[in-house]
């Protein structure tokens, strides 16, 4: 591309992983205790592929326009970055799922074992996709706890998807979930 | 949560589009209706850093672009400065490729995960995280 990009040495470059889930389950708790950053909101257009880019007869329709995404930063080392991205549970954001997936090293689905059918879509969009994931149970106060291979089970998973028990509030057990998921990762074909 | 909320208030002379203009009707505007960057475009995780300290004639650019400009003394993603900015990522998008062609950012593309030697960059990755 242009000579602006070659001058990159002392920039760090990124990369992210989805977090994802039904709605509630805790994936905007997740990526609070892991951020270094308070937690940030960014909007999406959600654009029509098929509108020119002079076409602004779409400013009308300003209600439909935008999503909310909610995401936290971690720097690695001073050459990597890693950014959270909680996905927005609802179906009709399709669009900004496939942009926030383009790239994305793997995922981690978060469930609740109280609604575990939340977590049907995510994990039939990662499996579709062949992106590596892990599903995390937050162990909510309360709530039933089920071992991991029972709730491999009723998820009908791979049996090489990693099932972790976690507590979405607890640093060491966010930081045990985003290993489970990079050494998964590790573990999987590399792409050609 | 709305942009028109979040932004600093317009002088009242320069204010040419009512209340009822919405939240996103200003970010087109401020960005002259465009939609997608003149050229080239950015991964919502592209970090951007200015080229040069943030001057007092900036503003004269416009407060959108001034502010950029301060927010990038650091490494930010575009997400980071569309949050912090309060505005639509694709507002940003469009904003930042004019500070690119102007040369007063650098920007850095993501970690293409298809050309490089993912293990180390891995195991890099999980050592850092048990260092948290």
């Amino acid at each position: 591309m242009g000579s602006e990009h070659s001058d990159t040495a002392s920039l760090p470059s990124a990369f992210k992983i989805l977090v994802a889930g039904g709605f509630g389950v805790g994936k905007t708790t997740l990526v609070d205790t892991i951020s270094e950053i308070a937690p940030l909101l960014t909007e999406e257009y959600l654009t029509d592929e098929s509108v020119g880019v002079d076409d602004v007869s779409g400013v009308e329709g300003k209600n439909t326009t935008t999503v909310a995404l909610d995401f936290g930063r971690i720097t690695i080392s001073s050459e990597l970055v890693l950014y959270l991205f909680g996905t927005p549970g609802q179906q009709r954001f399709a669009f900004v799922w496939d942009e926030l997936a383009h790239g994305a090293i793997g995922a981690v689905v978060l469930a609740d074992t109280r609604r575990l059918e939340d977590a049907f879509g995510s994990i039939d969009y990662f499996e579709q996709r062949g992106m590596p994931f892990v599903v995390a149970v937050n162990c909510f106060d309360g709530a039933k706890v089920y071992r991991p291979d029972e709730v491999e089970q009723a998820l009908n998973l791979d049996p090489h998807v990693p099932v972790r028990l976690c507590d979405a509030r607890r640093r060491d057990s966010v930081k045990e979930i985003l290993v489970a998921l990079l050494e998964h990762v590790m573990a999987a074909p590399q792409p050609a | 949560m709305s942009a028109a909320e979040a932004v600093e208030p317009v002088p009242e002379g320069m204010r040419w589009l009512d209340e009822d203009a919405g939240p996103v009707v200003r970010p087109y505007a401020m960005t002259g209706g465009r939609t997608r960057p003149e050229q080239g475009d950015f991964d919502l995780i592209e970090l951007v850093v200015a080229t040069r300290p943030m001057l007092s004639v900036d503003v004269g650019m416009g407060t959108e672009l001034a502010e950029i400009i301060r927010l990038c003394q650091r490494p930010q993603s575009v997400a980071e400065v569309a949050a912090r900015l309060r505005l639509p990522a694709g507002t940003v998008r469009v904003l930042l490729a004019d500070l690119a062609q102007r040369r007063l950012i650098r920007r850095r593309p993501p970690v293409d995960l298809r050309h490089l030697p993912t293990q180390d960059i891995l195991r890099a990755v999980i050592d850092g995280i048990r260092a948290l």
